[in-house]
């Protein structure tokens, strides 16, 4: 059993009680709710005669649905538009703050809790949507609920859950050039497995962590639940708080500032604690890393070989054999020159101001390929309009890039953004799922968004390094 | 708390009903209902799509898939192999196979999202090793319309003249047996505890805690 470790601590400081199931029941410090997950749940408080708990501790956006093109109300599709009445309607009778997008505020969750201070080090944070994981990049304690814990949430302030162990990933070593926390990520999903996490929180640590920014920080979090692991977190530190202090809810209320620090500094993992296990990664020896699977853990790095079927554990052999004739790639050949049709900059992985920076320097001076379909879609309005300020849309726009609204987008499909037939797409996204990106033959390629602009400019695979020298020489 | 927001839990000690096998390891709740299905407010109709882009080409005609033969079509314990339910939290994923018709999937392994979602539905998720599952999902083949009983107290699985162990999560076991797995009720009689626990939080703002009812 782990001891004194960020998680121990705040899970601690929210248990309310033990259950009778033997599950203990936490208070959620903030409860974020989008368009797609919560209605039911609020179909379900309906039924039975309950309210809304603490409305002031839910924030609701809306991103999924939304459309990323011509956004006035109604929205073209029906289906999109009952979503957003229904949502409106709900948070106005429960008076929950909501993100909408007439507000300048709305984006996709996991974006827009950062942006606006409400995710904090030491809060509990869940939302009906798995990748609630990316919130411990603050040390949060986040995870992704059902539909019914949702509605648990939203009638009590709490959930029951199990306590789970704590695996330590200590990264340490220096990044390469090209290579940045998305790799990092996918590295650790492909070693340890997309069930590797089951049963356990990721804490990341080590000098490669501490070096990152609160974006790098919230890509590796984000995708802890690819790896299996519920949440994921990082300690919180003076990069952490700096971000903070710059937040609505800081810069309205400094005095809280002061106040809440040293609670932060308390729930930061001792020196001392106790792991159920350490894994230990060399940040150095990582190249960009692509997938050449259906599943996040099916990555290699871009001159490496793709690995045989039977090379690899057994029970991973026939995963590996459908996904490879999925993707139509061959074993020994590398995923460098696989050819793109699409090139999808976003998601609540990779589509935060810097990643749009790195990308942007690597198409700055060239023009998407003309077989190539390429947009950016930012993960909120504010990331958007910062971005426009400093000319990053001009310089997307310049090079062939689509320049879209805030949105979940082509990260699942659920919009009109969506690949058609077999195209294959390069994305910073998370999901490689078959069918993920809305066509079932559709072929996803994940990758860093540095990464996304390379292939977006040559049609295909790239390793980003190449076009990084020759920008230098 | 007033008895008009109590709701009858039924206790899931026991589950039967012929099986289905789905063989394959870590299939995601994206195959389980693709995500243009889920442009719905509520669960109802789920059922018709579950695993539909496993079950139906772009013209909509069935392809080889379990959920599409006849014999399978009563069938309410599918049984899984490992990694079941990974990926999207969704619960539309054990909503549209409980609108299906199913009642309770055996497995190697489940992801922990989904299992969570089943149990919220009273769906019992119970596990056994590689071999065990593969030779059910043959029996089950070759005898579609015979009875598959899940003890889920005992953690037992009896199928023809074979008796398995397999094992159910403590918590869910306990859940699903004393009739618990309707975890709102349960909690909302703790209101007052919830309430002075929010109080010691220093990141709670007094006027976001609401009155005792
Ligand atoms: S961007 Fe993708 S992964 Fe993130 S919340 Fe939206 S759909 Fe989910």
């Amino acid at each position: 059993m782990s001891e004194g470790t960020l998680y121990d601590k705040v899970w601690d400081r929210h248990k309310v009680t033990t259950l009778p199931t033997g599950q203990d029941q936490l208070f959620i410090g903030l409860h974020l709710i989008h368009e797609v997950t919560s209605p039911q749940a609020f179909g379900m408080l309906r039924e039975r005669d309950l309210e809304v708990a603490y409305p002031k501790l839910t924030h609701a956006t809306v991103d999924h649905i939304v459309p990323t093109a011509d956004q006035s109300r109604p929205y073209e599709e029906d289906a999109a538009e009952e979503m957003m009445s229904e949502l409106e309607e709900n948070v106005r009778e429960a008076g929950i703050e909501f993100s909408d997008p007439t507000t300048g505020d709305q984006g996709i969750v996991h974006v827009i809790g950062p942006e606006q201070g409400l995710t904090q080090p030491g809060k509990t944070i869940v939302c009906g949507d798995s990748h609630t994981s990316t919130h411990g990049a603050f040390g949060a304690l986040a995870f992704g609920i059902g539909t019914s814990q949702i509605r648990d949430v939203l009638a009590t302030g709490t959930v029951a859950m199990e306590k789970q162990k704590v695996r330590k990933i200590q990264v340490d070593g220096e990044l390469g050039e090209g290579v940045e926390a998305k790799d990092i990520i996918l590295e650790i999903i492909r070693r340890l497995g997309t069930e590797g996490g089951v049963g356990y929180v990721y804490e990341y640590a080590g000098e490669a962590i501490e070096n990152l920014n609160m974006e790098g920080r919230m890509s590796i979090c984000n995708m802890s639940i690819e790896g299996g692991a519920r949440a994921g977190y990082v300690n919180p530190d003076e990069t952490t708080y700096e971000w903070l202090k710059a937040t609505d809810y800081f810069q309205e209320n400094p005095e809280k500032f002061d106040e809440l620090k040293p609670y932060w500094e308390s729930i930061a993992s001792d020196e001392d604690a106790e792991y159920d296990d350490v894994v230990h990664i060399d940040a150095s020896e990582l190249e960009p890393v692509v997938t050449w699977g259906t599943t996040p853990g099916q990555g290699v790095g871009v001159t490496e070989p793709i690995p045989a079927p039977e090379e690899l554990p057994a029970e991973k052999q026939d995963t590996a054999r459908r996904a490879q004739e999925h993707m139509r790639v061959e074993p020994g050949e590398t995923m460098e020159g696989y050819d793109i049709d699409v090139a999808f900059l976003g998601s609540c992985t990779n589509a935060r101001l810097p990643d749009l920076r790195r990308a942007a320097e690597i198409i700055e001076g060239r023009q998407v390929d003309d077989d190539v379909r390429a947009m950016v879609v930012p993960g909120s309005q504010r990331v958007q309009h910062a971005a426009e300020e400093e000319g990053l849309k001009d310089t997307f726009e310049e090079a062939g890039f689509e320049w879209r609204n805030a949105g979940c987008s082509m990260c699942l499909g659920m919009n009109e953004d969506q690949l058609e037939g077999d195209e294959a797409s390069a994305s910073s996204s998370n999901r490689n799922f078959v069918g993920r990106q809305g066509s079932k033959e559709g072929r996803t390629v994940l990758m860093n968004p540095q990464m996304v602009a390379a292939a977006a400019v040559t049609g295909e695979v790239t390793d980003v390094r190449d076009l990084q020298e020759v920008t230098v020489a | 708390m007033s008895g008009s927001d109590e709701v009858e839990i039924p206790e899931v000690d026991y589950v039967s009903g012929s099986g289905i096998p789905v063989r394959g390891n870590d299939i995601d709740t994206d195959q389980i209902i693709p995500a243009r299905f889920m442009k719905v407010v509520t669960f109802d109709g789920l059922g018709e799509f579950a695993f539909f882009d496993l079950r139906f080409d772009d013209d909509d005609n069935p392809k080889d898939h379990p959920m599409n033969e006849d014999r399978f079509q009563n069938s309410s314990v599918m049984v899984v192999n490992s990694n079941f339910g990974c990926g999207s939290s969704r619960e539309h994923a054990p909503q549209a196979l409980m609108r299906w018709g199913i009642d309770a999937i055996i497995g190697e392994s489940f992801a922990e999202i989904f299992a969570g979602n089943c149990l919220a539905l009273g769906i019992p998720t119970v596990t056994a090793d590689s071999e065990t599952i593969q030779e059910l999902q043959d029996w089950v083949d070759e005898h579609p319309d015979e009875e598959i009983e899940i003890d889920v107290e005992a953690e037992e699985v009896t199928y023809g003249d074979t008796t398995i162990d397999v094992t159910v999560d403590e918590a869910q076991r306990k859940a699903l047996v004393d009739g618990v797995w309707d975890t709102t009720a349960l909690m909302k009689s703790n209101a007052d505890a919830v309430r002075e626990k929010a109080k010691e939080l220093p990141y709670v703002d007094d006027e976001a805690i609401p009155e005792a009812e």
